[in-house]
Parts: structure tokens; sequence; C-alpha cells
């Protein structure tokens, strides 16, 4: 059987979020730990380079360096870019310069944002000054941005720091969300309508004819494409299956229960289905299910005997 | 000159057109058809292949081992001799190239995609950055390669009207290349992150490409005039941009030296710089004269599918010397934020 016409494209959002937990070492401890304080620390080089934010190797010698030095909170911009449309979950949410500041004491820049009110308020080479934010953790955005300074504003000495404080930061959550609008492709989609329709549809390889469910496209084995649309089952032959006995969370299935592998006929492989209305010790290799859906569930809540006589293992066995 | 134990040469270069987006097709539809296309031009079949490997990024696809899926497309049964990089495929082929290098292959398929579609790949590419100290100010890829803009702005290097002429450039020359995602006259437009104006940054497309790599006779069985990687190397920049000088490429021009890139004069450069004022940076690391085309395909101000675009410079220049027009060129990748990382090699065909 072949689809008469595709149908529309599906879309839908997907979110990717990630709190990395991440540990810091003793130079990142001391540099994040310092910004809490209102303290800038760096590390000095064994050339005598004040290296900020701190680096805990040499990036010449790649020699571990501990040596670290409080610099100024007041810095020079050594380049910039006018960011006229921030984004989401950068430093400022009104017009503002990114720029690179070489923080007085300092030899190397930092990055962060730069709080002006327009772009011809903005050149290298001009004076800035930290802007601390209200709230500080022990991360970089303890930095709320830099803001003008006067050109007469001290231009220090980096100073020998101890990098001692009391409850020092030792970690940080690098939280992420990204957002996407996942589509996944003809074939999948093709599958996903069908299953709106209670049918299961697969693709056939045109080379060694075997049935994907669910359809990807392409046949792995023969890394052609697969265009010819075939409806499976309903009914298919338990191939291999376990017996789950721990409650997985928020999962509203008693336990124990199967799990099964299931070769819906004229499948050319097993797809994976939970299965119900047999008790668990009386599931079998062989034995004959068909689907069972819920009132408007998007795919078969589980699968459960025919009440056919079971399948013969020569029958199945390439399915295993 | 032997530089290395092995001649080896790309023998076949495939791309996909490279579009806004490409809904209808999963990343397997986008990469089969050119896969098909390099295995029907050196007359392979999967299974003849010594080994492949492929390049892209789960951040772009939004989920973990995308590239598994793409595997697919290759025809992997009976079981191959595999591998991938969260990489530009450039990566990918030095990989291949290392492979055939140390005897355990005779041949290769590279093959790299990116479907930047379906996220925003803006701010995709704020999480390769360092993770303490700038990740959490989420600078996107257009800001910090507009810091690297203004840097060479103030060094006197160029000025907003030689950017545009180079964005202009590439488009023009694009307009003979049909897979090119932009071509012809497009505006120059409104600053993005100033000073770089849309016309400064490269399009936001989905796309795949492909080349097979030969050894010795084996490649010049499969190709009538193999392009012979005759130099390849890459090297990386401190990870911090504020440790940089944001206006050179000390590492394009390591990588160049050791590629042997300024043993000889060449003709063509395919520089992969997704930002005008990169360009400014890599003709002045590689030393490129007026006499030299500069990305005659378009580069990647004209189609930049991520984790591809290093691949498909590798590609344009190896076909250019398939085709006759080149006899030496070079050809340059790049990947991370302001050429964070920069692969080199050098192209030859053997003059008649």
């Amino acid at each position: 059987m072949t689809a008469a016409s595709p149908p529309e494209i599906l879309r839908a959002p997907l979110v990717v979020e990630f709190p990395f937990t991440r540990s810091l070492g003793p130079v990142q401890s001391a540099f994040l730990t310092g910004l809490r304080e209102g303290v800038v620390l760096g590390v000095t080089t064994a050339d005598g380079k004040v290296m900020v934010p701190p680096v805990e190797y040499d990036p010449v010698t790649a020699e571990e360096i501990r040596d670290l030095v409080e610099v100024g909170t007041t810095g020079t911009v050594t380049t910039w870019a006018w960011n006229g449309s921030p984004r989401p979950n950068q430093p400022l949410a009104t017009p503002f310069a990114w720029v690179l500041v070489r923080l007085d004491g300092a030899d190397t820049a930092l990055l962060h944002a730069l709080d002006a009110p327009g772009p011809e308020a903005v050149t290298t080479g001009m004076r800035v000054r930290v802007r601390w934010a209200g709230e500080r953790t022990g991360a970089i955005t303890d930095i709320a941005c830099f803001e003008p300074a006067g050109d007469g504003e001290a231009h220090g000495e980096a100073a020998p720091h101890s990098g001692e404080f009391a409850d020092a930061v030792t970690g940080i959550v690098a939280e992420a969300r990204l957002d996407y609008s996942y589509s996944p492709g003809r074939a999948q989609t093709a599958y996903i309508a069908g299953l709106s329709e209670q049918k299961t549809i697969g693709e056939r390889c045109p080379s060694c004819h075997k049935v994907y469910v669910p359809p990807r496209g392409a046949c792995p084995t023969c890394g052609v494409a697969t265009t010819d649309r075939v409806e499976v089952g309903p009914a298919g032959t338990v191939t291999t299956y376990c017996i789950v006995n721990i409650k997985a969370k928020n999962l509203d299935i008693e336990v124990p229960y199967v799990y099964a592998h299931i070769a819906l006929d004229g499948a050319g492989l097993a797809l994976h289905g939970r299965i119900g209305g047999i008790p668990y010790d009386q599931v079998r290799m062989g034995l004959r299910v068909e689907p069972v859906w819920t009132e408007g569930g998007r795919y078969p809540d589980h699968y459960r005997p025919t009440g056919e006589p079971d399948a013969d293992y020569d029958v199945y066995k390439e399915l295993i | 000159m032997a530089r290395y134990a092995r001649e080896v040469a790309v023998v076949a270069f495939a791309q996909s057109d490279h579009l806004r987006r490409t809904d209808e097709l999963s990343e397997v539809e986008m990469v089969m058809p050119v896969l098909h296309q390099v295995l029907a031009a050196t007359g392979l079949k999967a299974g003849e292949i010594g080994f492949t490997c492929s390049g892209s990024s789960d951040y772009l696809a939004g989920r973990a081992f995308s590239f598994t899926m793409t595997l697919d497309g290759v025809g992997a049964w009976p079981p191959i001799s595999e591998s991938h990089v969260e990489m530009d495929g450039a990566w990918a082929l030095y990989e291949a190239w290392v492979k055939i290098q140390t005897g355990e292959a005779d041949t290769a398929l590279v093959y790299s995609y990116g479907k930047s579609s379906p996220g925003s790949v803006r701010d995709v590419l704020t999480r390769q950055l360092d993770p303490y100290y700038v990740a959490p100010l989420w600078p996107d890829s257009v800001a910090l390669a507009a810091l690297q803009a203004q840097a060479l702005i103030d060094a006197g290097e160029t000025d907003e009207t030689g950017l545009a002429a180079i964005g202009a450039r590439s488009r023009a020359s694009a307009g003979a290349n049909p897979h090119a995602q932009l071509s012809g006259a497009v505006a120059q437009g409104p600053y993005q992150v100033a000073p770089l104006r849309t016309g400064d940054c490269p399009p936001i497309g989905d796309g795949a490409a492909a080349v097979i790599l030969a050894a010795g006779d084996v490649a010049r069985r499969l190709c009538e005039r193999p392009a012979w990687i005759t130099g390849i190397d890459h090297r990386i920049e401190a990870h911090s941009l504020g440790l940089r000088d944001l206006t050179d490429s000390p590492s394009t021009r390591i990588a160049a030296e050791h590629a042997g890139v300024f043993e000889a004069p060449v003709d063509t450069a395919e520089l992969h710089a997704p930002f005008s004022s990169q360009e400014v940076v890599l003709r002045k690391a590689l030393g490129l004269g007026g006499d030299v085309a500069v990305n005659p395909s378009g580069g990647a101000l004209a189609a930049n599918p991520m984790m591809a675009a290093g691949l498909i410079r590798i590609g344009e220049a190896a076909a250019r010397i398939h085709r006759g027009e080149s006899d030496r060129a070079v050809a340059h990748a790049t990947s991370g934020p302001c050429l964070q990382q920069n692969l080199v090699a050098v192209l030859e065909g053997d003059r008649a």
C-alpha cells in the first residue's frame, strides 16, 4: 500500500534544558568567590603577565599557575561591539555594548557587557568600571555589567592576594535552555499521522524489501531511501520480553508488568510495548497480541493477547 | 616531496543545496543523496569503503547521539569501520586522512551535515563557550565576531566599506554555484551587532557534504585528476578571547606552515570565513595576494551549513583541481568563536 498524498510535515516545540553542576578548582573558586566579595582576582604567569579572568595553566608553557593577584575594578576597553537587540539571557535587556575590558593591573581582557546610552558613547580605549550585581552568588554574572568611568579614575597595580575567603564557592550550576522547533521529517510524519488513525505505517526498502517501523526514511542495511509506505499489524507476535519489577517514577503502572518486543504482522523488525490483559508470568515468546488504544491516545497504550494460537518460532526467529 | 608516508587525494565531492529550512527532510534524508553521489562518482559501493568518518553536532539537532541516525544512510551492514567527530567535517576528513596514512585503509568516506533551522543557531553556539566565565553571559556568535571586526577596524586593517566588499564579492561569485543559499546582489542590511551588518554575516541554513579520499594508485584509478592532499594540519588558539590578538590568526599561520602552503604559490583559496571580517584575518595569516582566487564558490558568506561548511571548502578546492581549474589550492576550515580552531590543507593536481 502506498499512501496517496504525504501529510503536512509535523513540527512541535522541543526544549532542551540542562543545569550542569560544575566543580571549581582553586583558581576558579578564588575568582568567583572574589566576585561575590566585590574583589577581582587574576593570576600571574611565570613571565609576569597578569591574566584576568584567571587561567589555571599557562597558555604558553602549560605550567600550572596558582599565584593570585588582585586587580582593579576599573579598566580599559580593548574592543567592543554594539548590541542593538539583546537576546534572551544576555546581561542587559536594553541595547548595550559587548566589551573586552583590560582591568587595571591586568594584561589580558575580560568579556562582559557595557551599559552605555548608545554606540556613539563607546570607543576602544575608553575607561570603564565594574557595576556589581545587587545580589551576588559567586558567578561571572556578579558583575552586572560595566559602566563608563571618568578618565581620572585610578589605574591600579596588581597586588598579591591569598585567594582565601570564608565560605568559598566551590561549584557553579550552569543553567542552559535551548528552544527548538523539531520536525521529524517526511517518514516519521507519516508514521505519526498514521497513529492518529490507529494505523501503524512502515516503509519498505526497495532493495532488501524489509519493512521498517517506525520508519526513519532509510534502510540502514542497504543505505537507500525507503519510500514505499506499508501498513503493518494491527496484530503481532511477541519475539522477546522482560518482566519489570521496579516502579518507574511518575509512571502509573503496577509492577510487575511485562515489556516486550513485538513484531507486527508484515513488519521487518520488532517495536516495543507493554503487554497487558494476561498475568505477567504467562507472557511467552510467540504470544499473539494486538494493540489496545485508549480514548484519545496517540499510540497504543499496551498490547493484549488476541487468543490465537502461538506463532511458530520459525516464523519470527529472524525478528528477535 | 615526501611529506607523508602515503599519497592521499580527494577523489570525489558532493554537496546538497543549502536551504534556510528543510522540515520535510530528516537528517538522514538530507545526507543520503550526497553519499550516493560520491559513491556513484567513484563507482565504489559502501561495503568497499575502508573507513567512514562523519562530523556533526548534537546541539544543532537538539538530541543526543544524533549522528547515529544518519549512519542509516551509509548502509552499515555488514559492519563497517566508522568514527565521528563532534566538529566540522573537515576534522572528520583529517581523521580519515590519518587512518589512510597508517595503512589501515585505502579509501575513506567522509561526510558532514547540519540543520540549523530547528533551533536558534546564534544561541546554540553559546554552549560551546567556556562555561565558567563566558557562557553564562550568552554572547552569541555574531557578537563575538563583531568584537573581532571592531578590533580589525581599530587596527586599520579594514573598514565597513571593505567588509561590505567581501560580502558582495562572495555572493557575486556564488552566482556560479547552484548549491549556494545566497547569491547575486544582497543588500548589506542593518547592523546585527555593530560593526557587522547582515551582509557581513553568513546565512543560516541546512546542508550536507561528502567526499571520498583514496590513496595512491587507488586514487588514480577512481579519478581522472585526483586532488592530492600534499599538506594538512590543524591548530587551536587559547580559548579565552581576552588572551588573544583577535586581529591575527597564529594558529592558521602555523597550520599553513606545517601544511607547506608557503613553499609554492597557490592559485585558489577556499577559506571558511563565516564573517566578512574573518576573511581579512585569514588572508593575512595565509599571505594571500590579489592574484589568488579567494572563495570562487562564494564561501561561507553564501552558504554556511554548520559542521559542513569547512568540509565544503576542501571539497570545492578539490573539485576545481578535478576540473582542471586549479593546480595548487589552499583549503581552510574553522570552528569555534573568532577563528578559534583552524585547519589548513594544500591540494594539488598532477601537472600535464
